[in-house]
């Protein structure tokens, strides 16, 4: 329950003084406010200015005893958010950094929207939408605690100032805590609240991108930061699903199998298959796995990976396709070309797996439904339940835990709606979790896709035209809250990293075909950029080779004149792989360039190639661009997981097909990167003072074509598929593309 | 089946179906969530438990066969103390943080069981898998651990 006290719109912050039974919350200071989220992933973020009492869904607290906690409208997923977040506050607020703590927002009336309908913690958004309005909260709060000391020894506020969470005032040598100054700082009158705050200048930051230790990593490594797997609701029920081999497929012995239930375990159907209750969830578990179910036929039926390349190149082929990029003449200019290069590339469909199975406790009561997920959207979690249920959002409470990994996978809800089914069946509260091998086999997979590229460079080596088609499914289709596939026909996801290339290029044409396969798909850490940048950065290197020149110099010259930002990355990454320098016998490197969410990140990999063909990936280097940033240490941290995440797919990852099933089932067949398999990353950051770009997902699209651009190097052999693991790299036998 | 454990120095008396691995009955029986679920095949580490100091893989380990004494991740220290808790915090080594228990673990029995590991005896014992890409840090936190191991003493 909330009382409103004052607020004061124009600046989207508010203040409520407020007994909540949920979070806890002490008196002290509480000042409101509103992080925007992205509508579409695309759109940049409404201005804070809107921001209303009823949208405010973050909150700052200043206890009496000094403790600073930010509740946080946003997931932590391993991003480091957590972190970044309250540090863009505590530099305005002059807080000690030690006093900090963060905690997720919780979802309670005073956490709900009415205005905005949701926002998803993805697309690298969160610093990139939210970085002013984290200063304006911490330098109203500052002006507030300064207000509250100054009329408490009656000097005037401009005479004293704030640092390491205390007001000092110089001349009478005196000093008053946060913690004793938040209750003075609550009651001032809303004409003591200062409008336009005086934001810190870059140069007077003390904390801002400075190496910052994760205010996470304590409980992490204590084992106490409470994923959605591990929540315990009283008279929990434990339940697991077993879903239809074939996508769409459903049960067709469900009433048999449901009267034959061994004792203590109930069958309940839900959307994609069904799922066992029991005690526990071993059991459970045990049960689902060895249920003789029935399916019907579905939407991929018959279906295998070799059918589905076929339907996606005959897709390349079609005539009037929706045209994304379109200048100048490329048939023409590519008629006239001295040298034309033609490829056919493609990639497979990808499972996220994050490392914690996918997981939902639900209660279904009379007079609401409360949830522990997961997620990466809370609101959205809220808005498909309420649609799905007609329950109304107001009765929709939902607790956010830390996240075993999202990468796009957690910001869909389909174990949600599971959870609430069964909860609502069996009349308790549920925790449904997914076996590894379910969650193999029901992904949104990253979707496959394959590529017709053209090429032309003129006498001097010079590129003149440039033609892609895309044969890809559309994600945006399915994501109608995001407003589906736009009249154009053309999904940005698709061809995001391909429409809107950066090398200079007098004639392009890039067209997207769009393919339906009946494959779930979704939103895969860097989504279209994961493919498009192999595409185009192996195409480049092509161009390179065909072009006699050397691969990074190639790419330099073509963005020399209009991409200054590109040039420094590229130098960047240049200069620390020492790439002018020959490297030991051997060994050798690629290099690939690619901007996703805001960021320009180069990476260079040296590989080398055993006698047998086998690959080793040694080091790494990579240069970002990410604009202005909060802390180097999570840009490191994250440039480094999304190498990894990338070098998983290149190197082995690959979801394929058969009778219109997943093959793929557990880590064994479905490989992440080992630890004995890791290279080497060596990460610069590139400050350019510009807008603040992502950086969960940008380091993962350059590290593919860096590899396979470094195999070309080391083999002679073009790699144009994926995963490498496909190709043969031994010296004797020729490449099997 | 009824059964009765040695868990973090204390014994508790679980009740169980005999197949049921060991990680299970920590989770949900016994409320020690420390030791994740990530596979269920002995593939990735996120179980990983001590039996008797040595690290094992607790989703494969039907608790009737269970005879020496359980250690979880909160068993290590009740504070983080422990010289690999320390460590990784050094390291800052988490992203997501579900691996990591299980990661402090493993190599909490590799340093238990050698004070000065070579590098081939640290690759053998550090094979839990990490999807967020952690290793580069892991490897870090190692080296740390095992110097604060000589130091300390734990
Ligand atoms: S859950 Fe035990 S090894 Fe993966
Ligand atoms: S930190 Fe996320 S899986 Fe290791």
């Amino acid at each position: 329950m909330t009382q409103e006290l004052e607020k004061n719109p124009r600046e989207g912050l508010s203040r409520r003084a407020f007994v909540q039974s949920g979070a806890a919350v002490a008196a002290g200071l509480v000042l409101g406010f509103y992080l925007p989220g992205n509508k579409h992933r695309r759109a940049e973020a409404a201005s804070a200015s809107g921001a209303s009492e009823e949208r405010v869904n973050t909150w700052l607290r200043i206890a009496t005893d000094g403790a600073i906690t930010i509740y946080v409208a946003r997931s932590e997923m391993g991003q480091g958010i957590f972190t970044a977040m309250p540090m863009v506050i505590a530099e305005e607020l002059e807080a000690d950094w030690s006093k900090m703590r963060v905690e997720p927002a919780p979802s309670g009336p005073e956490f709900n929207y009415s205005g905005r309908p949701f926002e998803v913690t993805g697309g690298s958004s969160s610093i990139r939408s939210n970085w002013e309005i984290l200063q304006r909260i911490g330098a109203t709060a500052r002006l507030m605690l300064i207000t509250a000391a100054a009329r408490k020894w009656g000097v005037e506020p401009e005479s004293c100032r704030a640092e390491q969470g205390a007001v000092f005032h110089a001349a009478s040598k005196r000093k008053a805590g946060y913690g004793e100054l938040a209750a003075a700082a609550a009651a001032l009158p809303s004409d003591a609240i200062p409008k336009e705050p005086k934001l810190k200048a870059r140069s007077e930051y003390k904390l801002i991108g400075k190496p910052t230790k994760r205010l996470d990593t304590p409980d992490k490594v204590a084992g106490k930061a409470v994923f959605g797997i591990d929540v315990s609701v009283p008279g929990m029920q434990y339940a697991a699903v077993r879903h239809a081999p074939v996508f769409g497929g459903e049960c067709a012995n469900f009433a048999a199998l449901a009267k034959a239930m061994p004792e203590g375990t109930t069958l309940v159907k839900v959307p994609g298959g069904v799922a066992v209750v029991a005690a526990s969830w071993w059991k459970a578990q045990k049960v689902a796995s060895g249920l003789d179910a029935k399916w019907t036929k579905g939407a991929t039926t018959g279906l295998s990976s070799a059918a589905i390349e076929k339907k996606l190149r005959a897709a390349t082929g079609a005539k009037k396709l929706p045209v994304a990029t379109s200048k100048g003449d490329p048939s023409k200019a590519l008629r006239k070309a001295k040298v034309k290069l033609e490829a056919e590339y493609s990639t497979p469909y990808l499972a996220h797996t994050p490392m914690e199975p996918l997981n939902c406790t639900a209660h279904v009561k009379p007079e609401g439904i409360e949830l522990w997920v997961g997620t990466q959207s809370h609101t959205l979690t809220k808005l498909v339940v309420s649609n799905h249920t007609k329950v109304p959002q107001e009765k929709i409470v939902v607790h956010t835990t830390y996240l075993g990994g999202g990468f796009g996978r957690r910001a869909e809800s389909d174990m949600v709606l599971q959870a609430v089914e069964i909860s609502k069946a069996v009349g308790k509260p549920v925790k449904l979790i997914w076996s590894r091998e379910e969650d193999v086999q029901h992904d949104f997979y990253r979707p496959a896709s394959l590529v017709k590229l053209k090429g032309g460079l003129d006498e001097k080596g010079l590129p003149v035209a440039f033609s892609a088609t895309i044969a890809c499914p559309s994600i945006f289709e399915r994501w109608t809250l995001f407003g589906g596939l736009p009249k154009s026909g053309i999904d940005s996801a698709a061809v995001e990293g391909l429409a809107d290339i950066k090398y200079d290029c007098p004639h392009q044409h890039v067209a997207y075909a769009r393919a339906d396969l009946g494959v779930p798909v979704g939103f895969w850490r860097s989504v279209g950029s994961s493919h498009n940048a192999f595409y185009l950065e192996s195409f480049i290197d092509e161009l390179a080779h065909a072009a006699k020149k050397d691969p990074y110099a190639f790419r330099r010259g073509l963005l020399e004149k209009s991409h200054p930002r590109f040039v420094k990355v590229l130098d960047t990454v240049a200069r620390i792989s020492n790439w002018k320098d020959p490297l030991p016998e051997g060994r050798h490197r690629g290099i690939a360039i690619a901007e996703s969410f805001g960021s320009i990140v180069a990476e260079v990999a040296e590989v080398s190639v055993s006698a047998g063909g086998q690959p080793t990936v040694h080091k790494v280097y990579v240069a970002i661009d990410c604009g202005r940033y909060v802390n180097p240490d999570t840009i490191v941290a994250q440039m480094e997981g999304g190498v990894v995440y990338g070098l998983s797919a290149a190197l082995n990852g690959e979801i394929s097909l058969k009778d219109g099933r997943v093959e793929q089932s557990n880590f064994h067949d479905y490989p992440m990167l080992k630890p004995s398999e890791m290279p080497e990353i060596v990460v610069e950051i590139v400050d350019s003072g510009a807008a603040p770009g992502g950086v969960g997902e940008p380091g993962t699209p350059p590290i593919a074509p860096a590899v396979t651009n470094a195999l070309f190097a080391a083999t002679g052999k073009r790699i144009r598929s994926l995963p490498i693991s496909k190709h043969s790299l031994a010296a004797q036998e020729d490449a099997k593309l | 089946m009824a059964k009765s454990l040695k868990v973090n120095g204390r014994e508790v008396s679980i009740e169980a179906e005999s197949d049921t691995p060991l990680l299970w009955v920590l989770r949900e029986e016994l409320g020690l969530t420390g030791a994740k679920f990530g596979c269920g095949k002995g593939l990735c580490g996120a179980c990983t438990v001590h039996i008797d100091g040595v690290a094992v893989r607790s989703c494969l380990v039907p608790v009737s066969a269970v005879s020496g004494e359980v250690t979880t991740i909160e068993g290590l220290s009740p504070d983080n103390s422990h010289p690999v808790q320390q460590a990784w915090i050094e390291a800052d080594a988490p992203q997501c943080g579900y691996c990591q228990p299980g990661q402090v673990m493993a190599c909490a029995a590799l340093l238990k069981a050698k004070a000065n590991p070579t590098e081939e005896e640290i690759s053998a014992a550090m094979t839990n898998l990490c999807r967020c890409g952690t290793y580069g840090r892991i490897r870090k936190a190692v080296q740390i651990a095992i110097k604060r191991n000589a130091k300390g003493g734990a």
